[in-house]
């Protein structure tokens, strides 16, 4: 009997999706390491200022999950906009915005880069192209669309990466975006980042199709399935995808298999998955650990690479100084910015 | 017997119709599913079908005829057998059902629901119009177009999205020959999604550009009231005053015409409570054309609510070159030292004639406009009540958590020690809009009900 045609396209997409990805330079390795080693850092001490009460609300960490946005981001050129979900720290990190305005703002103090009036899931910066932090599951998609299509119309050559979850995939306006973003052809790139749980409930729980990169089929949009934990697996899918819109060619959805260490938000105790699974991600595919050990192997010292670590840790120490001791915006404050 | 044709009314709010041209003669025979006339409403141009069988017998208004009211018989078609000789004994097809009596009672006969007429004449001079200023009357479904179309000549950044705004010419034609100018790029049909386009259009504003999002009703705002809100109102709060974006939610807002409860609904409550939100209900075509310029050029939010009911209408707008109305401004529009009447948008027009009819009575009404209902001109409010100290409030919408009730509040907590009655509010009744004609004209407000009120707030 011969072999469904289809499980055999199916073997071969995974089989591509996990070929080992073209080698960095010893530069961009150590670029990709320091921004990863910068995000998980921040994340570790905004895990521990959430615990001593400096920062409120909710705080849904990046931990793991790091590869995404730094691969992405070394995709981009200057001028590209980025805008994402409520799990978003990693993301202003890794567009190079400032860690003590990220995580003043954490705390609701006025040096934080919404003066204190966003908090966690509700940063910006014109500057460096990132519109947010959005704390509606789903709504950048839309928006992250919208960007791209002032881009269509401004007729320039910049890419627009909207990013989203495995849970926000479900939500009605994705598919509504996609359908405008093929039909006009614009330049946005659907990052899904699969961390395989939508706060609790497992993709294979909430999803008929698990594999994301399907997502776009019936709109025809191409999509990738992409190792996720390999910031050089992430960096060249981001190539392709950058290239695709560039060219005028409309969006394409890259599916990021990647996983969340911490839970959904700080006050998630994760007894939906078992310890064992989280460890074995942690020991196997960590995404820092996969640079270091390339760096080890190439000939690094441990104290070369401790020195990049204690640098990032001074900065992340500033930053929770400053948030700490920032004042709280003045009262006149909660008037301010509602118009302009 | 032979059968009379009537003028059809080709859409909800339809009243009349341009008799265009004849496709058949008379003598000629005619299947059912002929077209045989070409009518012309004021949003395009329709073919009648016959539905009847035999000849053209008489045609009883001739082609260029130009406001043909509805149900008017238009031409006589013989049946087999019959000759010229029969014309005389028509049958026609039965007309809507009249309303029953207690409908009646209450809704007095002299008022036309269907057909508020523009506001008379203002007895208060515009502050916004300089003296001597040429007018040109127009409906606001021009005046609408024409604001669109200034504005995006003088601003590139300016575009128009929707269902059918391009190709169509809009669904109530209201961006009528747009597309032929400004073209495809800036003159965009969506599909049907307006949760997907109103996000669209925040992310481009965001990034800066000046995007019309036109709702072929707000009643289907609700799907993207989430963009709405969420995105659009909040985000420059959001940021600290980094990212605002600069947009106008536009189209028909409230009742029309018997479309039922899911395409009847005043919005006007739901969006003034939102902080971030500007929200603007003309009435008037120059304000209609004014505000509507105001709207897109404010760098925030701006929701601008119309009614169809009031599209096909006339009013004067002034001829300048840029002429824009300032929002946040109300506007007396009839001044008058017994008893102030608060309304906007489509409640005016019972707000108006409820003056006339009071003045009848020897009650002096000072009528004001709020056109804008987020920021509100308090100020006009109170300063009025000050003078008269009596209020009502006339709305479409819902009485629970209203526009009037705010007004009411407002009236309470700055000119109470001024009031020689508590505030009366005169609404849509608290009931999903019915089908039915008579239930329909129940639940609306009416001038009746306004005069009402105004008599009791004025103990008489």
């Amino acid at each position: 009997m011969a072999s469904p045609k289809k499980s055999v396209a199916k073997e071969a997409g995974q089989d591509k999706a996990h070929r080992s990805p073209p080698e960095f330079t010893r530069e961009q390795e150590l670029t990709a390491l320091r921004d990863m080693l910068l995000i998980r850092r921040f994340e570790e001490k905004a895990g521990q200022l959430y615990g001593m009460g400096a920062i409120g609300g909710f705080c849904h960490l990046y931990i793991g999950q790091e590869a995404v946005v730094v691969g992405m981001q070394m995709a981009l050129k200057k001028g590209d906009q980025v805008i994402t979900g409520y799990r978003d720290h990693g993301h202003m990190l890794a567009c190079g915005m400032e860690a003590k305005g990220v995580m003043a703002e954490l705390t609701g103090r006025h040096g934080g880069y919404s003066k204190g009036k966003g908090g966690s899931m509700h940063m910006f910066s014109k500057e460096k192209n990132f519109y947010g932090g959005h704390g509606i599951v789903g709504a950048q998609v839309s928006l992250g669309t919208g960007l791209a299509f002032a881009n269509s119309y401004r007729g320039n050559d910049f890419v627009s990466l909207a990013y989203f979850g495995d849970g926000a995939s479900n939500q009605g306006q994705v598919y509504e975006s996609f359908n405008m973003a093929e039909l006009w052809k614009l330049p946005v790139i659907y990052v899904i980042e699969n961390n395989r749980y939508a706060m609790g409930t497992s993709v294979t729980r909430s999803s008929a199709q698990t594999d994301f990169s399907k997502r776009g089929d019936s709109f025809n949009i191409p999509g990738k399935q992409v190792d996720g934990m390999d910031v050089r697996a992430v960096k060249a899918a981001g190539d392709e995808a950058v290239a695709w819109c560039r060219a005028g060619k409309g969006p394409f959805i890259l599916e990021m298999q990647t996983y969340r260490y911490r839970g959904h938000s700080m006050s998630d105790p994760a007894k939906y998955r078992t310890r064992e699974e989280v460890e074995k991600i942690r020991h196997d595919q960590d995404p820092i650990e996969q640079v270091r050990n390339r760096l080890l192997a190439a000939k690094m010292s441990e104290q070369e690479l401790k020195a990049i670590d204690a640098e990032v840790r001074e900065i992340v120490n500033a930053s929770a100084d400053f948030a700490q001791h920032d004042p709280e915006p003045d009262a006149s404050e909660l008037y301010t910015d509602i118009y302009r | 017997m032979p059968i009379q044709v009537l003028m059809p009314a080709l859409s909800p709010t339809m009243e009349k119709g341009n008799l265009a041209k004849w496709l058949k003669k008379e003598g000629e025979t005619i299947k059912s599913g002929d077209v045989i006339a070409e009518i012309e409403t004021d949003k395009a141009t329709m073919e009648v079908e016959a539905t009847d069988e035999g000849t053209l017998g008489k045609i009883l208004i001739p082609e260029g005829t130009a406001d043909v009211a509805v149900n008017t018989p238009i031409a006589t078609i013989l049946a087999d057998g019959e000759s010229a000789a029969d014309l005389g004994k028509v049958s026609a097809p039965p007309k809507a059902a009249a309303p029953p009596a207690e409908a009646k009672a209450e809704a007095p006969p002299s008022e036309e629901r269907k057909a508020p007429s523009a506001p008379a004449a203002a007895a208060e001079p515009d502050a916004e119009i300089p003296a001597g200023t040429e007018m040109v009357t127009m409906t606001i479904r021009d005046a609408l177009r024409d604001a669109m179309a200034e504005e995006m000549r003088r601003d590139p950044d300016v575009f128009l999205m929707g269902e059918e705004v391009a190709e169509y010419q809009g669904a109530y034609k209201v961006s009528q020959g747009l597309l032929q100018e400004f073209g495809a790029k800036r003159v965009i049909d969506t599909p049907i999604t307006e949760h997907g386009f109103a996000g669209i259009g925040v992310g481009a504003a965001m990034s800066g550009l000046k995007p019309i999002v036109e709702f072929m009703t707000f009643n289907f705002a609700m799907q993207a009231i989430d963009q709405i809100i969420n995105s659009a109102a909040k985000t420059l709060y959001m940021s600290g005053g980094q990212m605002g974006c600069s947009i106008v939610f536009r189209g028909p807002n409230g009742a029309a015409s018997r479309v039922a409860a899911q395409h009847s609904q005043d919005y006007s409550a739901w969006y003034s409570q939102v902080p971030g939100l500007k929200v603007v209900a003309p009435f008037s075509a120059a304000d209609y054309k004014g505000l509507l310029k105001a709207a897109i050029r404010d760098p925030n939010p701006v929701i601008f609510l119309e009614n169809e009911m009031l599209y096909g209408h006339t009013g004067e707008v002034p001829k300048l070159d840029d002429y824009v109305v300032p929002i946040g401004k109300a506007r007396i529009v009839r001044s008058g030292g017994h008893v102030t009447i608060i309304s906007w948008s489509n409640g005016m027009s019972y707000a108006l004639k409820a003056a006339d009819e009071l003045a009848k009575e020897g009650i002096e009404a000072e009528v004001i406009d709020l056109r804008t209902l987020r920021p509100m001109d308090t100020d006009t409010i109170v300063a009025s009540v000050k003078k008269t100290g009596r209020a009502v409030t006339v709305e479409e919408g819902w009485q629970q958590s209203g526009v009037g009730a705010e007004v009411a509040a407002r009236i309470m907590e700055q000119a109470f020690d001024y009031l020689d009655a508590p505030v009366k509010r005169v609404s849509g009744k608290d009931v999903p809009m019915p089908y039915a004609a008579n239930l329909e004209k129940l639940a609306l407000p009416s001038v009746a009900e306004v005069v009402e009120a105004a008599k009791a707030v004025s103990y008489r």
